[in-house]
């Protein structure tokens, strides 16, 4: 094996895979039409979709929630979800992240993990993150202690009691704490802190459990315009190595966030209204759409 | 969040700094304790004259002990009620299981002493028996007792925790079935048939381990065994609550979905926590025992679970040493009042619960840091 | 513990020789003596001192032989002489009898007052003597005209039933007049029949008692069965044929009775859990005082009842009219001091107020002990709610639970009606569904709040008035209920009236059946068991709400 050889040899593996990478479409190119093997429990998004919903329906005691909602993300997608109260918004990210089970329909995290036969707790070591409507933080932990338990690391019970802070982990809960800009509030007890900073750090956690879909409901509701701005910088930054859901009412947000950063004005919107998807398109479409106009956005 | 929701919680403090187990004055407190249990109990009841104002009276020993015992099961409480927000109002039940387990190995230590000469117990020959039945088995034997004491009322815990945990029952849906199991229980243990005794339970004990029950010298062992245990428990529920898995408790208790979004399975560490709240309730019981002579089914009472409950409450939810102090303050007071004015007890305790719910959410020690700090805002 | 029925003392069964000697010398002594009554003359002389001397003292197979003979004689004074020899009141001395009451002393012969001379000596009555008499006194009340007289005749007579005495029973029958003595009377003849000496009599008796099913006959049968004395194989199969008939026949009472007292228990944890389901079910407050507001209701019953006895007794029998709203206002009342003072201010906080309530719980209890003092009081039936009526030989219903039944029907009604159809029910329903946005309506929630709060409180004390009818009213009534109903409300499902009726009634029924199989406190630990399994597996209950909303 001369130096020249091992050269040659990396030059044609280079010159393959950006053949395979330059076939790679929207269903995954050649890679994924290969028999290939599926582990049952990892994460396989090789045909593109990180999270499918097909025909999910839910009643709450004939009131339908959810109506037949069919929903697609791709891989690092950036999806806006918007429509009026009551649209089954939450309900659909209940029915992801395993809280409500669905009288139909199906739910898939990649093309092999099936959602609805899994636990909460489940699900988010799986990979989905979950941002609540209400900031959900440990009121009584300081800022470090939540994120510290949102670390990703062993989860159970016995291991918890004998758990020690690795100096690698707690690099990352600093940059964490930089990142969600509350450097100096590290032993502040999280009851404390303002709503934007609750907001900030329930985000914070979610991302320390580095989740590959995030499910983000109305997380600038609170927030002050510069606190708004901010976080469209995190979430424009999050996108293409994460995949995100954000549901929103604030629709300068979504301007912010559809007109900027990669694939600026061809992100996609959905539209949910009284269960199901009413429209699908860029957010110009969409609020050119009548049907959209009259439902939500008023003209 | 509303208003209802904040006033709710306990005093949140400004600053939660990274708590070790044990500051050095805490250290020195613990020391204080175990010195006075070990050494000055016995000094000033065994070999300080009667006569003299410093002697410590051998009622003082027993009640002293008794509260004890009670204070292990008020810490047991603040273990699953301050940290991981779980209202038992059945902990009575593991006490006296635990207590019962004690008092089966000493009723067969009476051997034929007892009123009818037998080598059964007096109840079981009255009752027309003739051998002991199958859950006696090992009643003759201390240690297989013991393990008893601490394997009945832990599996008992274990499995009625799984069941009601894994359906997520929670709150005050939670506190009611407690309340109903002890109940149950009760009336199960008042049976004569069940062979505990019945409504007059075990008493009369003589011996235990060979040595007689009633010597001053015994009843000083037991009260420094239990001293210790109360403080071993101590310090290991200050270093539980201190590690990761403390902090799941208590994330449980503020937050349940978020826990299991952050990827726990609340199930694991809520059962855990109960079963060794359990137990360590169990071990109390059979402290206890020995020290009060007498065990009967009424301590499992709905009554003298709650109580339990409001010891901890009075105290201070969340704190380990509140409930100890709230036990001492509660059982100090009911000593006095039924000594003094016996038909003023209840209502001073149906009062203190009125008034600690209502006025006192912290309990004392919550109440006693409200002073401190805004002693140091004044000086400041 | 069950106590087994205390058995006066029984006569052992008539087997040995002098036995039979025995029973055939009173059966002599009862048949004449019957007969004497029945049909002999009514002599109006009263006994001879001889007589009187004779039946006294000397040799027993003499003054037996006395006693058959005067029976015979039927003499009307002889029960009462018999009464006093039966009673050790008499004494002899010379050739005479005297009788003595207390202090003075008569005759036995005359009745006119004697002086009791010196050296009088007791009459000494032997086992077998006094059987005798105690035979003949019997015999003679069979067919006294006084109806008590009978039935204490008759009952004595069952304890010693056997063949001898068939031909005094059969007469006796034929001159009962009273139907509950002439069945008593019939069951005795059963019973004297089954001890025959002939097997076809016997089996004849097996098919007698079969017709008569009641659960006095099924006794007999298995007695008989139990006592292994039965060693015809004949009269065995007959035996158990009879057996097997009765039972088939009180079976259906017996389902009946079974069914009666579910419905009735069931109606009373209705009335305790109703309550509780408006404080906890509409309002989400855990009320551990809610048996205190019970025992209260319980307590102004009595306390009507008092006024009603000391100052209007010849109503007492209404006073329950005037109870139900005394007991209903006391409990509301209490109810309102303890919303507006406690709970009120613990509102969203379920624990807390589960605490506190019990700490109310306590001082209630407490201040009924200082008020009325630590033991049960007496509450008292009126008339027309006491006794029953008796629809099956083994199935009585009480009025008392009757009444108790249509009470708790009554006030479900209304409850509902007001919940559904007033204003009143109106802003309830509002307030506790959307506290804010009923208050920007205009609706006082504070004062509705207080009104729902002792609506429930006021059930509570309707339960109670009920329970003081049934059962000990004591500072501690409540203690005992509350379990249940909390039981009930939890099975029923939050916040729903109509899975509040469904579970008590439920809980009622199950408990009761597995009474019958395995004794009340076992069916009362099973049915806690159930409930907690059925929460386990179900934990909204039986009728939930469902939605978003019903988070625990």
């Amino acid at each position: 094996m001369t130096p020249e050889l091992m050269e040659a040899g990396t030059d044609a593996l280079n010159k393959h895979l950006g053949l395979v990478a330059s076939n790679a479409g929207e269903s995954g190119g050649r890679a994924a039409s290969y028999g290939r093997v599926v582990e049952p429990d990892q994460l396989d998004v090789t045909h593109g979709s990180i999270l499918y919903l097909d025909d999910i329906s839910v009643s709450f005691d004939g009131f339908k929630a959810l109506n037949k909602l069919c929903l697609n993300i791709a891989v690092g997608e950036m999806r806006c979800i918007i429509g009026p109260n009551g649209a089954g918004k939450t309900t659909m990210m209940d029915v992801i992240t395993g809280k409500t089970r669905p009288d139909a329909g199906t739910a898939y995290f990649g093309s092999t993990i099936d959602l609805l036969a899994r636990r909460e707790n489940e699900i988010a070591q799986i990979g989905i993150g979950r941002k609540f409507q209400k900031p959900t933080v440990f009121e009584h932990l300081s800022v470090f202690e939540n994120l510290e338990l949102a670390l990703k690391a062993d989860r159970r019970a016995r291991a918890s009691v004998f758990f020690k802070l690795s100096g690698e982990q707690l690099d990352r809960i600093g940059e964490m704490l930089k990142l969600i800009h509350l450097k100096g509030q590290a032993q502040r007890t999280a009851g404390l802190l303002s709503h934007g900073q609750k907001q900030w750090l329930e985000i914070g956690m979610l991302l320390m459990q580095d989740p590959k879909l995030l499910l983000l409901d109305e997380p600038v509701a609170g927030m002050t315009d510069e606190e708004t701005e901010r976080t469209a910088e995190l979430f424009l930054s999050l996108e293409g190595a994460h995949s995100l859901v954000v549901v929103e009412h604030d629709m300068k947000f979504i301007n912010e966030l559809t007109t900027r950063g990669a694939n600026a004005n061809r992100k996609r919107v959905t539209v949910l209204h009284e269960g199901s998807v009413l429209a699908e398109g860029t957010l110009a479409d969409v609020q050119a759409n009548d049907k959209v106009v009259e439902v939500y956005l008023g003209r | 969040m509303s208003a209802v929701m904040t006033s709710s919680m306990p005093h949140l403090p400004a600053v939660t700094v990274p708590r070790s187990a044990l500051g050095s004055k805490g250290w020195t407190a613990v020391a204080a304790a175990v010195i006075t249990v070990l050494v000055l109990a016995p000094v000033l009841n065994l070999l300080v004259p009667e006569g003299s104002a410093l002697h410590l009276s051998d009622y003082a020993v027993a009640l002293i002990g008794k509260i004890m015992c009670y204070a292990i099961c008020a810490l047991a409480m603040d273990l699953i009620w301050g940290y991981t927000g779980i209202l038992s109002l059945g902990h009575g039940l593991f006490f006296a299981l635990g207590g019962y387990g004690m008092g089966m190995y000493l009723m067969r230590q009476i051997g034929r002493d007892g009123s009818y000469h037998s080598d059964l117990p007096d109840f079981m020959v009255f009752l027309d028996w003739k051998t002991v039945p199958w859950h006696w088995t090992f009643s003759e034997s201390f240690i297989a007792q013991m393990i008893l004491v601490v394997l009945v009322p832990g599996l008992l815990a274990f499995i009625f925790g799984f069941f009601a945990f894994r359906s997520r029952i929670k709150g005050v849906y939670f506190s009611i079935i407690t309340q109903a199991m002890t109940f149950a229980a009760m009336l199960l243990f008042f049976r004569n048939e069940t062979g505990f005794g019945g409504n007059n339970g075990f008493t009369d004990f003589k011996r235990i381990l060979g040595i007689p029950i009633a010597q001053p010298s015994t009843r000083m062992v037991l009260f420094v065994l239990t001293g210790m245990t109360l403080i071993g428990f101590y310090l290991m529920a200050r270093w539980l609550v201190n590690t990761k898995f403390g902090r799941v408790l208590q994330a449980i208790r503020d937050a349940e979905n978020r826990v299991m979004f952050c990827g726990y399975n609340p199930l694991a560490y809520k059962l855990a926590i109960w079963t060794l709240s359990a137990v360590m309730c169990a071990i109390a019981g059979a402290l206890y025992v020995p020290q009060v002579g007498i065990i009967n089914p009424s301590e499992m009472s709905a009554a003298s679970g709650i109580e339990i409950a409001i010891w901890a409450a009075v105290g201070g939810r969340a704190s380990l040493i509140g409930p100890i102090i709230g036990a001492f303050f509660v059982n100090g007071a009911k000593s006095w009042f039924t000594q003094a004015f016996p038909e003023f007890w209840l209502y001073f305790l149906g009062a203190l619960f009125i008034l600690v719910t209502l006025y006192l959410p912290d309990g004392i020690v919550g109440g006693v840091k409200k002073l401190l700090n805004k002693n140091a805002e004044v000086k400041a | 513990m069950s106590v087994t029925p205390l058995h006066a003392e029984t006569k052992p069964a008539i087997t040995s020789r002098a036995g039979r000697a025995l029973s055939a010398s009173l059966l002599t002594l009862s048949l004449t003596l019957a007969l004497a009554f029945a049909v002999g003359p009514r002599d109006a002389h009263a006994l001879t001192a001889d007589e009187a001397y004779a039946l006294s003292a000397g040799d027993n197979d003499a003054r037996i032989a006395t006693l058959q003979k005067l029976v015979a004689k039927g003499d009307p004074a002889l029960p009462a002489f018999l009464d006093a020899l039966a009673a050790d009141t008499v004494k002899v001395a010379g050739n005479k009898a005297y009788i003595v009451y207390g202090d003075e002393v008569k005759d036995a012969a005359t009745g006119a007052p004697a002086k009791l001379p010196d050296g009088a000596e007791d009459v000494v009555n032997n086992n077998r003597m006094s059987s005798e008499i105690e035979a003949a006194l019997g015999a003679g009340k069979l067919l006294s005209k006084d109806v008590a007289t009978r039935a204490e005749a008759i009952d004595s007579l069952s304890k010693a039933a056997d063949e001898s005495k068939l031909p005094l029973i059969d007469k006796a029958l034929a001159a009962e007049t009273d139907p509950k003595l002439k069945t008593l009377l019939k069951a005795v003849r059963a019973k004297a029949m089954l001890s025959s000496s002939d097997a076809g009599t016997r089996i004849a008796a097996t098919k007698a008692l079969a017709e008569d099913a009641t659960p006095e006959a099924r006794a007999l049968l298995m007695e008989r069965m139990a006592d292994g004395s039965e060693t015809d194989s004949a009269v065995k199969g007959s035996l158990q044929l009879a057996l097997d008939k009765v039972n088939r026949k009180l079976a259906w009472g017996e389902y009946a009775g079974v069914l009666f007292t579910g419905i009735s228990l069931g109606s009373i944890l209705l009335l305790a859990a109703l309550g509780l389901a408006i404080t906890y079910g509409l309002m989400g407050v855990i009320n551990m005082a809610h048996g205190e507001l019970m025992m209260i209701g319980a307590y102004a019953t009595f306390a009507v009842q008092n006024v009603f006895r000391n100052h209007f007794p010849g109503a007492f029998d209404w006073y329950i009219v005037l109870a139900v709203p005394a007991s209903f206002l006391a409990a509301a009342a209490v109810g309102a001091v303890l919303e507006r003072g406690v709970f009120r201010f613990l509102y969203g906080r379920p624990l807390e107020t589960l605490l506190a309530s019990w700490g109310v719980s306590l001082v209630l209890m407490q201040g009924v002990r200082s008020l009325f003092g630590a033991q049960n009081v007496q509450v008292e039936n009126p008339a027309w709610m006491s006794g029953g009526s008796d629809i099956l030989s083994n199935l009585t219903l009480p009025y008392n639970r009757l009444v108790i039944i249509a009470f708790a029907g009554v006030v479900l009604l209304a409850m509902t009606l007001l919940i559904a159809k007033t204003r009143m029910g109106l802003f309830v329903r509002s307030v506790t569904q959307n506290r804010p946005m009923a208050s920007c309506m205009g609706v006082n929630t504070a004062r509705v709040d207080t009104m729902a709060f002792s609506l429930g409180a006021g059930i509570a004390g309707l339960a109670g008035c009920a329970l003081s009818q049934i059962g000990n009213v004591g500072p501690d009534l409540g203690q005992n209920y509350i379990v249940d109903s909390f039981m009930v409300v939890v099975l029923g499902g939050v916040g729903q009236i109509a899975g509040t009726v469904y579970a008590a009634m439920g809980l009622g029924l199950i408990n009761k059946f597995l009474e019958g199989w395995a004794g009340a406190v076992l069916a009362k630990i099973m049915v806690l068991v159930i409930v907690v399994i059925f929460i386990q597996k179900r934990p909204q209950g039986l009728f939930a709400m469902k939605g978003r909303s019903a988070e625990a």
